[in-house]
């Protein structure tokens, strides 16, 4: 009985040694091969924390991983060693999990999601000299302003979503919408407003049903509601939902397999491939959290953390838009984005991007 | 001689006990061999070891004159030794073939043949008298019958050395009866069976001979012609036993319990207690007769205050305790040894000093303003341990691990050390023993003595006619009759139970 | 062999569990294509390497505690609490409007009240399911199973209407009212360690005097193990059942009030469940259902999560697969059953 256990132990053991072995080889190849050329940059490290939601959410927490993936290859830094990720399973970890990255001697650590926002600002003021970045939200100390070992990213997502909105009301053929919400909160109205203004903005008549999921992550519930929406007569939704958004595809991709005309409005990325292969994806507004992570880790690297700054992404930015894959949205309502496009930028066109200002601009109309 | 089995010296240890200490036991062929024990003596290890379930320290088994090694009861099986077991081993829903040949399945081209088992079962059943219908289904059949299915399965798997563990604890008189008549059947056609039991009467009716453990040590065989249950008795006990109870005539004076045109419900909201009147004097133990199921259950859980009466009212020294709860009933005075001392008089899983102050507890010296005083319980514990002779390793371990005499002796020592004006014992002796139930009923008398009033619920007639100074006849919940036990018979108590009058009932006898 | 039975069992049987679990959660990592050395190197550090790690894995236990204490407390009288996590998220909201109250109160006064609240509220949602099961026999299980999801619904609700500050959730209790401690927090390099690990040792040491030392714990137990016994006895069932759930729900509410008052100091719309009522009942049956063995268990729970997660940035083991290594871990522990078996068994080969 012990003999084997033994046994079985060195051979665990043995097993290991050569894995980590051959782990090290590949690790040597790679840095002796590219480290020559990239000297310096090598020391950069860069980090994320994804929220709950996981690094393959199919949103923004992905989208964020892609930023970073890019910047590290743009960059010849080695994954796992000059970039990576690391996942949350409870809201509790996302303070052990910033704290340990600092341990670790990141340079530049980015905490994905407004539900961070408490415990970066914990941990800014615990260890001032650590640069943090908080995607989504703004990160304050006692005095509400911006903390100064953080660099803070938002989105003007209600332009974006004026956008989809448009292409909404342009292509509805019932003239009925729908809007499905994560959690009701001042993020999703930007894009409800956004939206909703889009859509009245060239259809006045049309009607918007808006639901919240109460979760980010409950792809069963969203299909529930999507079902009620598409039920009541919309053809159209738009998600701002997350995880929970998957099941507005499921239901839309089942009833598409029925023969049924329905469509889904993606978010933060390009979801056309989530609609496939019923095609279901009119468009997407995507949000581009890459961009903005490839951003500032650039000018973190090049010795300008924007610490104490909150960079908006808007329009202007290319920090949000439509998707790149249009092949369902028709040339007139492509037109119509450009216009509208123009004249938000020029500044002409002030989208709502709460209740409040939707209501006075509904009443603009 | 030659034995089919002979177990030479066995020896079997548990953590803290000897269970078996060297002994002996030789079953000649065609024989029934008795093994008479007190409960916990050792019998049900002994077999164990037999059959495989325990391996022994020391000593050897011999089957058929060969030195064998019983490691498991599939090797018991294949020397043809076979155990009917106290509890059944059956599935209620199956029938009774599929229970016998289950694990053992005929087969014919890879299914079950049922038809051919129900065949072979059969011709069985008939070869040995048995007459079990083999597509019956076990849960529509009655206990006696279910035990025959247990011989059954024995027999269809061949074995012709039979284990009988205590058999006849569950049965009724008549299929006692007939049970005898089955072994007596199998001895003819060549088997032999060990028969485990603690009956003396069944040991002298139906044994060859009989081997003798105390506790855990083989204390001797002897042949049943050449002994009496006197001599049995006493190598048992190891002492000698007396069986007539030894009482002078009682003396009651005032009731202390007042029973009137009581009715109690059942489960099934039938009165299975109508209109009863009885009452109980300080001073004398009234003994209820009656069939099981004749409202005797109904009427201790009514005055105990466990169950609502519906209508009529029950009276303690004048005073109406009607409908009280249980804990005001205790307190005014009543005892209570119940039926199911597993159910209701223990808790099986505190230990044995917790279940001493099961009715005390809350009392000081026992607590104080909420707080449990441990060494007082314990204290009291061990002295009641002592003054009942209740057989345990000590105060701490738990009620579960003492054999059921004992158990009951520490139900019997709470209840009465709280000097009841009333005790109620509700088939205080079932299951037990001789040194045991000889115990209890001299303790039921040494309560009367002491004046106080007992009222004594058994099913055993034997019992009643031997402990009570008046015997009240229920059936149907109402008391049919009150007799003497000096002026009536068994025969005539018998009648009454099973409804006929009086009068009737005295032409016959 | 032998250290496997007798008086040492208790000791070498739990470890060889872990060891077992370590093993089997190893070779799945290997399997996977993870260097298991190096990750459990990582679990280790990440438990044990700094003070930081230690201060989180306390910090870890504090709710664990108190929740396991809770399932415990139930299972100790025959109950079986499923409904730990909803009564947890209500004695959060309790302790969070508590803490947000009262301005200038003395810390002294501010604390004990808000857990009060806390473990209040909690026996007010457990003393549902416990009078159903009192008067009409409801099964505890569906009911505390239903009250969890009403719990995390009503509680959002109240935040969303009464409470709510900017990043979808309460503002910041009180500092009168928080457990966090700045001293605990400067010793562990800034760890979220606070006083709450205090209260859950002090409500350990209450189940255990509760249970073992007063009449109201012999009454609960006897009514646990036989509800008929106890009847027999006078002793009142039906209040008996009620007062467990209600003191079960009591120590739930005190494990929200640790979140609440000590980890975070404000709550946060709850999109999912925390978990941490649901290993309460894990850690509950792994300390045997006593006081003792539920510190421990939450010890090895809390250490286990806190390790965790540096075993998935040292070692790059993705979380599912940590989480598969840590379930091993567990699963062996709670069949210890399981190493008794295969003991016996070799004992009874090697004799033949």
């Amino acid at each position: 009985m012990k003999k084997k256990y033994g046994f079985m132990l060195s051979a665990v053991l043995a097993a290991g040694t050569l894995l980590s072995a051959c782990g090290t080889n590949d690790a040597n190849n790679e840095s002796s091969g590219g480290g020559s050329s990239e000297g310096e940059s090598n020391n950069f490290k860069v980090a994320m924390v994804t929220d709950t939601g996981g690094v393959d959410d199919k949103s923004f927490n992905q989208s964020a991983w892609e930023g970073l993936q890019q910047f590290g290859k743009d960059n010849g830094l080695e994954e796992d060693k000059g970039y990576k990720y690391v996942q949350s399973t409870a809201a509790s970890d996302y303070q052990p999990n910033l704290s340990g990255l600092i341990r670790e001697d990141y340079n530049l650590i980015f905490g994905i999601g407004f539900l961070m926002q408490q415990d970066i600002q914990t941990i800014a003021t615990q260890k001032p000299e650590a640069q943090l970045a908080l995607v989504d939200s703004v990160a304050v100390n006692e005095n509400d302003e911006p903390m100064e070992n953080v660099a803070s990213i938002t989105f003007k997502e209600h332009q974006g979503s004026f956008l989809v909105g448009v292409i909404a009301g342009m292509q509805s053929e019932s003239n009925k919408v729908g809007f499905v919400g994560g959690v009701d909160s001042e993020l999703i109205k930007k894009f409800e407003s956004g939206f909703k203004a889009g859509v009245k903005s060239v259809n006045p008549d049309a009607e918007i049903f808006t639901q919240y999921a109460d979760d980010f992550n409950a792809a069963e519930k969203g299909q529930q509601i999507a079902a009620t929406l598409y039920d009541k007569g919309a053809d159209i939704i738009y998600h701002a939902a997350g995880g929970t958004g998957n099941g507005v595809f499921t239901e839309a991709k089942n009833r598409a397999k029925n023969g049924e005309k329905v469509w889904v409005i993606g978010v933060d990325r390009d979801q056309h491939e989530e609609g496939m292969p019923e095609n279901v994806t009119l468009t997407s507004m995507v949000k581009r959290v890459d961009t903005a992570v490839m951003e500032v880790s650039k000018q973190t690297m090049d010795g300008n953390f924007p610490g104490g700054q909150v960079t908006e992404f808007g329009l202007e930015e290319d920090g949000v838009g439509i998707a790149e894959t249009q092949e369902n949205v028709s040339e007139e309502a492509l037109q119509k984005v450009e216009e509208y496009k123009e004249q938000i930028q020029s500044g002409e066109l002030e989208v709502p991007s709460t209740d409040e200002e939707y209501k006075e601009f509904e009443s603009s109309l | 001689m030659e034995y089919v089995i002979e177990m030479r010296n066995i020896r079997k240890e548990f953590p803290g006990i000897v269970a078996n200490d060297n002994i002996t036991l030789q079953l000649r062929k065609g024989e029934i061999h008795a093994l008479l024990g007190e409960n916990g003596a050792g019998k049900s290890t002994l077999m164990n070891v037999l059959f495989g379930l325990y391996q022994p320290e020391k000593g050897e088994i011999h089957v058929r004159g060969k030195k064998v090694n019983i490691t498991d009861p599939n090797v018991a099986n294949e020397l043809g030794i076979g155990m009917v077991h106290q509890h059944f081993m059956l599935v209620e829903k199956f029938t009774v073939t599929e229970n016998i040949i289950l694990g053992n399945e005929p087969t014919a081209k890879g299914q079950v043949d049922v038809k051919k088992a129900a065949k072979d079962v059969e011709a069985i059943s008939k070869q040995y008298g048995l007459s079990v219908d083999p597509n019956a289904k076990i849960e529509d059949i009655s206990v006696g019958m279910q035990q025959r299915v247990e011989i059954l399965k024995t027999l269809y798997r061949g074995a012709d050395i039979l284990i009988f563990d205590e058999p006849t604890a569950v049965l009724t008189p008549q299929e006692i009866k007939e049970l005898i008549a089955i072994m007596k059947k199998l001895i003819s056609e060549g088997k032999s069976i060990i028969l485990i039991t603690h009956k003396l009467k069944e040991i002298m009716e139906v044994s060859d001979r009989c081997t003798v453990i105390r506790r855990g040590v083989g204390i001797g065989t002897v042949d049943v012609a050449d002994t009496n249950q006197d001599e049995l008795a006493s190598m048992m006990v190891g002492r000698e036993v007396n069986f007539s109870i030894q009482k002078k005539p009682s003396e009651p004076s005032n009731e202390t319990l007042e029973i009137s045109s009581l009715v109690v419900e059942d489960a099934r909201k039938v009165s299975a207690v109508n209109g009863m009147n009885l009452s109980v004097r300080a001073g004398e133990i009234v003994g209820i007769a009656g069939v099981d199921g004749n409202g005797q259950s109904e009427l201790i859980e009514a005055i105990t205050g466990l169950r609502k009466a519906k209508s009529g009212s029950i009276k303690l020294n004048g005073k109406d305790v009607t409908n009280w709860k249980p804990r005001r009933v205790t307190e005014s005075g009543i005892g209570h040894i119940p039926q199911d001392r597993h159910k209701h008089g223990l808790v099986l899983d505190f230990s044995i000093g917790e279940n001493m102050v099961l009715q005390t507890y809350y009392k000081r010296p026992f607590s104080r303003n909420g707080i449990l005083n441990f060494s007082t319980i314990m204290d009291k514990a061990k002295s009641l341990i002592k003054e009942y002779d209740v057989r345990t390793p000590s105060e701490m371990t738990p009620a579960r691990a003492l054999s059921g005499g004992n158990q009951q002796k520490a139900i019997i020592a709470r209840e009465i050390d709280r000097s009841p004006n009333l005790l109620i014992a509700a088939q205080p002796t079932r299951g037990l023993d001789v040194g045991a139930i000889e115990f209890i009923h001299s303790k039921l008398v040494e309560e009367r003595d002491k004046g106080k009033a007992v009222l004594l619920i058994s099913f055993e007639l034997e019992e009643i006619m031997n402990v009570s100074d008046r015997i009240a006849v229920i059936y149907e919940g109402k008391i049919v009759a009150i007799v003497r036990p000096e002026e009536t018979t068994e025969q005539e108590l018998g009648l009454l139970m099973a409804g006929a009058n009086r009068k009737k009932a005295g032409e016959t006898t | 062999m032998k250290l496997l039975k007798g008086k040492w069992a208790s000791i070498t049987v739990p470890l060889l569990s872990v060891a077992l679990g370590l093993l089997v959660g190893g070779i799945i990592m290997l399997v996977s294509g993870y260097n298991p050395i190096v990750a459990y190197a990582a679990l280790f550090n990440g438990i044990f390497s700094n003070t930081y790690v230690l201060g989180e894995t306390v910090r870890q236990m504090t709710p664990l505690i108190l929740s396991g204490l809770a399932v415990a407390f139930a299972f100790r009288t025959g109950l079986f609490n499923i409904g730990v996590e909803g009564q947890l998220l209500v004695g959060w909201l309790a302790s969070v409007y508590i803490g947000l109250q009262f301005e200038g109160l003395s810390p002294v006064v501010h604390i004990p009240l808000a857990i009060l609240a806390a473990a209040l509220a909690g026996a007010i949602w457990a003393f549902v399911p416990g009078f159903l099961k009192a008067k009409y026999q409801v099964h505890e299980v569906i009911t505390t199973i239903m009250m969890n999801y009403v719990a995390l619904h009503v509680v959002n609700a109240i935040i969303r209407t009464y409470l709510l500050a900017p990043g979808e959730r309460t503002d910041q209790i009180n500092a009168s009212a928080s457990l966090q401690s700045p001293f605990l927090e400067t010793i562990t390099d800034f760890s979220r360690l606070h006083y709450g690990f205090v209260v859950a040792i002090i409500g350990a040491i209450i189940m255990w005097f509760l249970l073992w030392k007063t009449t109201t714990g012999y009454e609960l137990r006897s009514v646990g193990f036989n509800k008929y016994a106890s009847e027999y006895a006078g002793i009142n069932v039906q209040r008996n059942i009620v007062l467990s759930m209600v003191i079960s729900g009591a120590f739930a509410g005190a494990a929200g009030a640790m979140e609440g008052l000590g980890t975070y100091g404000y709550m946060t719309v709850m999109a999912d469940f925390t978990g941490v009522g649901f290993d309460g009942i894990a850690v509950a049956l792994l300390g045997a259902n006593g006081a003792l063995g539920v510190v421990l268990a939450s010890a090895l729970f809390g250490g286990l999560k806190i390790g965790a997660l540096n075993m998935q940035s040292v070692a790059q083991v993705p979380t599912q697969l940590v989480e598969i290594v840590i379930a091993m871990i567990i699963f062996f522990v709670a069949s210890s059953y399981l190493i008794h078996w295969i003991s016996n068994r070799v004992s009874k080969r090697g004799k033949i």
